[in-house]
């Protein structure tokens, strides 16, 4: 276990700034999730700290030591590859026995390493098969197992159960918690799936065009989003997003023309400003007084309804009970509490209260 | 083709086995001859059924020359054409994996420059340059020996192109996990790439060992005696003057030595050999 | 195209590709400047007077008639050789792609020749054809033809044409196979579906998508029927009767190294450079638009 710490960490080909400065100081066997949309740049930040890709600017420093010139071989990392990586000739013992067998270590201890490595994954059975006469998730097993047994400080995992069926992944998630809880190494963990990110991260990094746009708790990162980007993309379905104007009073909002939503408790401090207002479909409820919508379409997930609805220009999106009696053409009202609310800069796109 | 008509059937193997048959004939004839006296050739038309002089003529061959004309022991001939063989099968080999080793997993400056150079080589086979390399390897003092044999045929670029499009589809992630795990490049060189190399090695092998053998122009001009002599040379220099002097029944059995080695080689590794040839000529 | 996953290191790479540079300046690049340069010279044999003489030697080739007549020569026999070869090995491919028994023994049969050295493909078919013993010989002079390619010409370019397409059916035979089998079923199917017979299926659907494997062999074919003939041409007729057979390849080696006029020689070396670049550029160019990766 060891501590990882990011200071300013900027990448850029050319003059092509890449990843932006990023600061983040990560404790020892804490899970961190590095989540965001395709080309933000978060798989570039971890193949930085790996030692994959040369840092343009700032330090990556792992328990203590700035390792920004070493060689991957020597920061004492782990990781697990999207594609498992697994070394096609080999078998599964072998696999998980290379790194070992390159620093020399004892064939004693790399068998006991490898085999025990092999019991918590439960991949016993399957030490003297091929890759190629697994399943994908038997393979993303066996990449956790090469990089478990090599003991290091930190664990990187770029995506790994991208690849997996739906199914998989939410075993897959499972595991993966039980073993840091068992293990306990620090990790820094990448992905483009919000779920992942909430489910396995005691932090989260949420990354869009190479920026951080927030750093924090699964909680709060759901709870105050900093940024209508962060609070779009986490969530699912994603937070209702309008730009409009509070009335001067700050007993409304207006979406122009006719259109205007009632606030339930008087907004004073945004009194007559221009804002975005953000609402999570699961905090709208039916039956409320703020607003009427056009019922458009009804999606049914079984446990939930997903109602698809119409205010002037704008989309939303309610989620109610199944039993809710909500049907296409049908106006239905909709009303929130105030703490469902929040409040973002129209331009800047920044969190406001 | 859908139709499964009995006659396109049946023409399709009256086809393929004329074919064969063309193919085949003239080796099928050679090996005849190669079993009769020289008389009985002589005696035109020769006799289509196998004659009974088999051992009596290769032995003869192998050990005390095919004609008045040469009378270098074909036993020997076939060991030069065999370590020629052998030499430029692996020699081109072991240095075009490592050139494209190196061109693809490193970036080095004049790494384009490098790459262009060794690909120029391809256009280019030795009949085009043959007085002037004569003229480097006489300097070099390589006349006449397996050097001068093997060096200048280990210098173009078809395997080395072979690798490089190899290489290239080997998924990066394998190279990366190899670092991380700790491997340095030769150490993934040996003990990851080569492994995964193993059926392209063999096409290459077949391929080569099959131009090596079966070299003409270069060797005729580079070895100045019999002792020297690969054994394509040498069947040819066997036939003097005049088909009435040759004793062409020890010439056929040369013939069917010196086919021998290289037609196992495709024979057995055919699934390999064919496999590489397609993919060289990508 | 790049690879991500790089090593690094200052001198490795270097080290790694010294090898194969080293023989590639000293057995090629130098030999290849080498033949240039001589060809702009005029020198004797034992090269103690040499003297520059621009492009004397190349205008000299060019206004040779013995040269012409082989520039002829090996056009006529390149374009003979390439396109029986490939008209013979296409059938055999076309039919070998279709029967399902005997297939591996039919094509192990026809791939093995492959090995054959053309010196050696040269001698067997003399031996056919020699006009006092050979079994062929004899047999065409039952039905009336008088075969003597010693004397003859016309014959005599017959029968290297003979043993060339003999020796490359193999090569054709293989990629065209491959070709064949690279076709998707379905397009084949759909064909049928739409009415076509299998001729017209072969003409309009089959043929078209086989043309970058066809023009790929033609090229291969002509570089073939221009440099590794050498060894036919010299096993069989050494480029007789008189200069009726003697190719450019087989040309250039008899100034140089018979006739030892080097000058000569190097300029029908870079001639013959120029047009296998060409050749091969072309190929490149045109395999590259039609192949799609």
């Amino acid at each position: 276990m060891a501590t990882l710490e990011l200071r300013g960490v900027q990448k850029s080909y050319g003059g092509n700034v890449v990843v932006h400065g990023i600061d983040m100081a990560i404790d020892k066997s804490e899970f961190v999730v590095i989540v965001g949309p395709s080309g933000c740049g978060k798989s570039t930040l971890l193949r930085m700290v790996a030692g994959l890709e040369e840092i343009t600017g700032g330090e990556i420093v792992i328990d203590g030591r700035i390792v920004n010139g070493l060689e991957p071989k020597d920061r004492d990392i782990a990781m697990v590859f999207q594609n498992y990586a697994l070394y096609p000739h080999m078998s599964v013992f072998d696999n998980m026995a290379y790194g070992l067998k390159i620093r020399d270590l004892p064939r004693a201890e790399i068998d006991q390493r490898v085999r025990e490595a092999a019991r918590i994954l439960e991949i016993e059975a399957l030490l003297d098969r091929r890759p190629k006469q697994l399943s994908g998730g038997q393979r993303q097993r066996v990449a956790m197992g090469r990089a478990i047994v090599r003991h290091p400080k930190v664990f990187l995992f770029d995506e790994p159960l991208s690849n997996l069926d739906a199914k998989l992944r939410v075993q897959m998630r499972l595991q993966l918690q039980k073993l840091h809880r068992r293990l306990g190494v620090t990790s820094l963990y990448v992905t483009h799936d919000q779920v992942e990110a909430m489910t396995l991260g005691h932090r989260i990094i949420v990354m869009n065009a190479g920026r951080a746009e927030q750093i924090g708790s699964p909680k709060d990162i759901y709870g105050h989003p900093a940024t209508t980007f962060v609070a779009g993309f986490i969530g699912a379905p994603p937070m209702n997003l309008m730009k409009g104007r509070v009335s001067a009073d700050g007993r409304s909002f207006e979406l122009g023309g006719p259109n205007a939503i009632k606030l339930p408790a008087p907004a004073a401090t945004m009194g007559g400003r221009e804002v975005t207002f953000g609402v999570r479909p699961e905090h709208l409820q039916l039956g409320g007084g703020a607003f009427s919508m056009h019922v458009e379409m009804v999606e049914s997930l079984g446990a939930d309804h997903l109602i698809h609805g119409r205010v002037g220009e704008h989309d939303l999106i309610v989620r109610a009970d199944p039993d809710s009696g909500c049907a296409p053409g049908l106006t239905a009202a909709v009303g929130f509490e105030p703490a469902a609310v929040h409040w973002f800069d129209p331009t800047t796109s920044q969190r406001l209260a | 083709m859908i139709e499964r008509r009995r006659g396109f059937d049946f023409a399709a193997h009256l086809v393929l086995a004329l074919g064969v048959l063309i193919v085949m004939f003239p080796v099928y004839v050679t090996f005849v001859a190669s079993t009769q006296t020289a008389q009985q050739i002589e005696q035109a038309p020769m006799s289509l059924a196998p004659g009974g002089h088999l051992t009596d003529n290769y032995r003869t061959a192998l050990f005390e020359g095919g004609s008045f004309a040469s009378r270098a022991p074909v036993g020997r001939m076939m060991y030069v054409s065999l370590v020629t063989a052998l030499g430029i099968a692996i020699g081109k080999i072991a240095i075009s994996l490592i050139s494209a080793f190196a061109i693809v997993y490193f970036r080095f400056p004049l790494r384009n420059f490098f790459f262009w150079m060794i690909f120029v080589t391809l256009m280019l086979p030795v009949e085009v340059r043959i007085a002037p390399t004569y003229a480097v390897i006489s300097n070099l003092g390589l006349l006449n020996n397996f050097g001068g044999l093997i060096l200048p045929l280990i210098a173009s670029a078809t395997a080395t192109f072979l690798f490089r499009q190899f290489f290239l589809t080997v998924p990066d992630e394998l190279a990366e996990a190899a670092r991380i795990d700790g491997a340095g490049p030769m150490r993934f060189f040996f003990t990851i790439l080569l492994p995964l190399s193993t059926t392209n090695i063999a096409a290459m092998f077949v391929i080569q060992f099959i131009y090596g053998w079966n070299q003409y122009l270069w060797p005729l001009i580079v070895t100045t005696s019999e002792d020297m002599y690969p054994i394509v040379i040498g069947i040819k220099r066997m036939i003097g003057g005049g088909d009435a002097a040759n004793e062409w029944n020890l010439i056929m059995a040369t013939a069917m030595l010196a086919m021998i080695p290289p037609a196992l080689v495709v024979i057995l590794m055919q699934r390999w050999f064919v496999k590489g040839l397609i993919e060289t000529e990508k | 195209m790049e690879k991500r996953a790089v090593f690094r290191s200052p001198w490795l790479p270097y080290a790694l590709v010294a090898p194969q540079l080293a023989i590639t300046i000293i057995f090629f690049f130098w030999p290849a400047g080498q033949a240039l340069y001589q060809s702009v010279l005029l020198q004797d044999a034992f090269g103690t007077s040499v003297q520059f003489v621009g492009l004397e030697n190349f205008s000299a080739l060019f206004n040779d008639e013995g040269y012409i007549a082989s520039f002829q020569i090996t056009a006529i026999f390149s374009i003979l050789v390439a396109v029986s070869g490939l008209a013979v090995s296409l059938v055999l491919a076309v039919f070998a792609d279709h029967v399902i028994k005997g297939a591996l023994a039919y094509k192990t049969l026809l791939i093995w020749p492959y090995a054959v050295a053309p010196a050696i493909a040269g001698v067997l078919w003399l031996f056919l054809f020699s006009p006092t013993l050979g079994v062929v010989a004899h047999a065409l002079s039952t039905v009336g033809v008088n075969w003597n390619h010693v004397l003859d010409a016309n014959q005599s370019l017959a029968l290297i044409v003979m043993a060339a397409v003999w020796k490359q059916i193999s090569y054709n035979f293989i990629f065209f196979l491959a070709g064949l089998q690279a076709i998707p079923k379905s397009l084949i199917e759909a064909a049928a579906i739409d009415g076509a017979g299998p001729v017209r299926r072969f003409a309009t659907i089959i043929f078209p998508l086989l043309s970058p494997t066809t023009f790929f062999l033609l090229v291969v074919n002509l570089v073939f029927a221009f440099f590794e003939t050498f060894a036919i041409v010299d096993a069989v007729t050494q480029g007789g009767p008189g200069q009726a057979t003697s190719i450019l390849v087989y040309k250039v080696y008899h100034d140089g190294f018979k006739a030892l006029d080097l000058g000569s020689s190097a300029a029908q070396s870079v001639i013959l450079m120029t047009i296998v670049i060409t050749l091969t550029v072309l190929q490149f160019r045109f395999v590259e638009k039609k192949v799609s990766y």
